[in-house]
Order: C-alpha cells, then structure tokens, then sequence
C-alpha cells in the first residue's frame, strides 16, 4: 500500500516540476498512438463504410476478417512488423526499425481494423430507408456517404476512442519495434515496464498514473464532442 | 456501388500517403550510417550502467546508439541475422560458439561481475554454508526445494544449465524446478513472493534488494563468475553492419576512461561496485 502512495506523490511530483525526460516520453506516447490512431481512422472509416455499403461475394468472410482483426494481439502485430522491418527483411530499406516511426506503423495496424470494424457496424446499422431518402432528395453518392457518416457520429467517436485506447494502453508491439530507446523511441508503457523491471516500482507506477490521467483528458475531449447537441 | 468503391480506394490511398508522410520525417532526420545498434543484456540497461556510458560515447563519436536490451541469447540470435552491429552478452560458451560459426569477430574482454544464489532466509534446503556452488545445487535437488529458472536463454539462464550440468542433474520437468520465461529482475520477484530459490546476477540483486525477502545463501569461486565481452557482428558475412560503429564501440568500452567509470559505477548508491573493469585481461586469469 505505501508502494501506492508513494507512487502517486511521486506521479503529482513529476508532473508539478515539468520533469523533462518523463515529460518527453508523454508527449511522444501521445503523438505516437495520436498518429497511429489518425492514420487507422482514414483507412478503417474508409473500408468500414465501403464494406458496410456494398454486397459481394465473399462479404460475410471478410467481415469475419475484420472482426477477428479486432482482437490482435498486440506481440503478435510487433512480431510481424519487426521481421518485414529487419534491415535484411523486405522492408528493411525503409531503415526504420527501432523509431518512432516503427511504433506508429505497429499501432495503426493494431487501431484499423478496431477502427475498421466499429465503423462497419455504425454504418451498417443505419436503416436502410435512409439512404434511399438521402439519395431520393437528389444527393450525389459523396454527399450521401458524407451524411451517413455524420449520422454515425455517436459510434463512430466511439470508434476512435477504441482505437486509441487500444493502442497507448499497448506495449508489447511497441517495446518490439521501438526498442525502448532513452530519449528517442521510449513511451509511457515501455518506461513502466523498464522501470518496473530495474524494481523502481514508484516510478512505475507514477508513469501509469500519467497514463492514466492523459487517456482521460483525451476522452473526456472526445466525448464532449461525441455527446455535444447535433448541430442544426 | 462501384463509384463508393472508387471512393474507398481512393481514401485508403489518401492514407497511406499520410503514412509515408509521417515516416518521411524520421528517416530525414537520421542518416544511415550514424545508427548503431547495440544489441545487449538486460543487467547491463537494468542497473543503469549503459544510461551512463552511451551519451558519453554518443557525444565523442557522434553516432547514435540503439539500445536494444534483451537476454544474451537473443543479442546473439539478433547478430546470427546481421540485425545488430555490436553485442554486449556475458555468456562466454554460447559466445565462443557465434565467433566459431563466423557469425561475429573481435571478441573483447570488457568487465565482470558474479552470480549468487539466493533463496527465503529459511532455507529449506540448507544451502547456507556450503562450500562450493554445486553442493549448494545438489541440496536444493535432493530438498526439492523450490527452484526458479530464468528458462530464457539469458547469460545467467546458460550459466545456471552449467551448474546442473556439472553437478549432473537435469532439472527440465522436475516438479521443484519451474521457468519463468522472463527478466532477472521479475524473476527475482517471482522468487521472493514463491519463497524459491534463484540465480541472479549481483548487479540486479542489489539494485532490487530493497523490495525482496531473497538473502544471498551462495556466492564466492570461479563457477559464479560472470563475464562481459563486447563482440562485432561479421561485416563480411552480413555488409549492413556498421563495423566502423561497432569498432568505435569496442574501443570506447575498454577505454582507460571508460573502464574508469564502469570501477566507480554504484559505488554511491548500492555501497559496492556492480562491476570490475578487465580490459586488457585474459578471461583465465579471472576470479584468482
């Protein structure tokens, strides 16, 4: 218990005096998984409204796809990223393994296909009438589209705090592709883990604090913005 | 549908030129040749000693160093594949064996330090006073005292196997005997909340000792020692290494001022060394 304590008087102490490398790791967690959740969005809206809308053969199994998908494991996701990103792998000429860089891409492959699939089922549990009266008004597809997603607003901000959730509460793909790097490529998860490691537990837990507290800055943000009155 | 299609496509495709967007600035910012990437064991990151050796090395040689700390088995297995320039491990057979293999060159002597055995303060097994580390492991065997293997294939994970295999017991399967798969540090943890028995390195004992019921019951003789070599991955089997980062390294590390610190490093905080410089010695002539 006294652990605990500790560990938040030592979380309040850092963040009143600014210190500079826990406060370097925080921004970079934030704009790491800010990124990679950004970059998820763009595609997993995308796809998630595109699959959503349309019938093929072959739909119901890519559902499952990306249903699975929403379930990956973060190790297995840095494991993967790692190989293609080895500098004698196939995406080793890109020479980004261990960077910040190497975090994003892990992350946004975890975020999509969470992204991906909450869109999927906002869209898709829209009526269907709607879209037939949106298009009966002289829409053109775009604008359709463009008003569907907006009709989705609630879920689909849900959407985005999944994802980013998913992703700054990760470590083991980040710890692998990121390398942990003092100064360069260490995030707030990473550092915990380090900290907890070398048995600073006040440390430790001072950082999941910050964890903590910045997650719910982020989604009080967003959910003022998810539960604001629909604009008229 | 097929123009929503196009419309999908085209979005993805917006993404993915966001994604290189977004890598394009960190590959700008670090030309090639200045990454070296160090590839090393956990007790060396752990106690804090690299966090003040590299900035030291990175202001003089103006490389900039990629620490990546894992057990010495996988450094090894990073520089099997060529994805290290320059390993620093502390597991002297499985280290012979990767420059037999040619897989690395230039195998420096850099500093040592020892294992202990420690275990609950009640000790089950009465490991305490005995003479020699393989009696005190053939107590715990015969006891079936409770044993935690690090079971990672780490420096000290080889060293343990030694032990058994010396004393001639095979521990795999035995109910007294479990791995935990994980650090030093979470192993030692382990040890202490199960009342078991470990092999740790000192430098990781003493820096958690605080927190642990894990009193040393064994130490002291040759068997414990526990040596650090730096070593270059091979440039001719693998071209991609940095080999004028991993010479720069090497030298840096057994450096008259580097060795200077390594002697000095922990004295403060744990009250003794965590680690004697060798430079210039022979691994023989250790622990006599």
């Amino acid at each position: 218990m006294d652990l605990i304590v500790e560990g938040i008087k030592k979380a309040f102490f850092l963040i009143l005096t600014l210190d500079a490398e826990v406060l370097g790791i925080t921004l970079l967690s934030l704009k790491v998984s800010g990124l990679a959740t950004l970059i998820s969005l763009v595609i997993g809206i995308s796809v998630g409204t595109v699959v959503a809308l349309s019938r093929f053969p072959g739909r119901q199994l890519v559902v499952s796809l990306i249903n699975t998908g929403m379930g990956l494991p973060p190790v297995v996701v840095g494991l993967f990223v790692t190989i293609f990103l080895w500098r004698n792998g196939p995406l080793g000429f890109l020479e980004i393994l261990y960077t910040p860089t190497a975090i994003i891409l892990a992350q946004a492959v975890i975020a999509t296909p969470i992204v991906t699939g909450i869109s999927l089922a906002a869209i898709q549990h829209l009526p269907a009438n709607l879209r037939l009266q949106i298009l009966a008004l002289g829409a053109t597809r775009l604008q359709m589209v463009w008003i569907l997603v907006k009709e989705a607003r609630l879920p689909l901000l849900a959407a985005v705090m999944a994802g980013f959730g998913g992703v700054i509460s990760e470590v083991g793909a980040s710890i692998m592709v990121g390398g942990n790097i003092k100064g360069y490529s260490r995030v707030l998860t990473t550092a915990t883990v380090m900290e907890t490691s070398r048995g600073n537990f006040d440390i430790a837990i001072a950082l999941g604090i910050i964890l903590l507290i910045l997650s719910f800055f982020i989604n009080a943000i967003l959910t003022q913005i998810q539960q604001r009155e629909r604009p008229r | 549908m097929r123009r929503i299609l196009k419309r999908g496509f085209l979005a993805t495709g917006i993404a993915l030129v966001f994604l290189l967007y977004a890598a394009l600035p960190a590959l700008a910012a670090l030309p090639a040749q200045k990454n070296l990437i160090l590839a090393t064991t956990t007790s060396t990151q752990d106690s804090g000693l690299l966090d003040v050796l590299i900035p030291i090395f990175e202001k003089k040689t103006g490389y900039f160093v990629k620490t990546i700390a894992v057990g010495s088995g996988q450094a090894m297995a990073m520089g099997q594949k060529g994805e290290a320039d320059v390993l620093l491990v502390h597991s002297p057979d499985a280290e012979k064996k990767f420059i037999a293999e040619g897989s690395g060159v230039n195998r420096v002597i850099v500093m040592h330090n020892d294992f202990v055995v420690v275990g609950p303060s009640v000790d089950p097994a009465a490991i305490k006073g005995s003479k020699i580390t393989p009696d005190a492991f053939r107590k715990i065997a015969a006891a079936g005292a409770l044993f935690l293997s690090r079971g990672d294939n780490s420096g000290t994970h080889a060293k343990e196997k030694g032990i058994w295999k010396t004393v001639g017991i095979n521990p795999e399967n035995q109910k007294w005997y479990q791995q935990t798969g994980l650090g030093m540090g979470q192993t030692l943890n382990i040890a202490s909340e199960k009342k078991g028995y470990t092999l740790a390195d000192r430098g990781t004992w003493l820096a958690l000792q605080k927190n642990l019921a894990l009193p040393i019951l064994n130490e002291g003789g040759p068997i414990l020692l526990n040596v650090y070599h730096v070593i270059t991955v091979n440039p001719v089997k693998w071209p991609k290494v940095n080999v004028e980062g991993a010479n720069a390294f090497s030298a840096f590390i057994v450096s008259v001022e580097t060795q200077r610190i390594i002697k000095t490093f922990g004295l403060e905080k744990y009250g003794g060394a965590l680690f004697f410089p060798d430079a210039g010695k022979k691994e023989e002539e250790l622990g006599k």
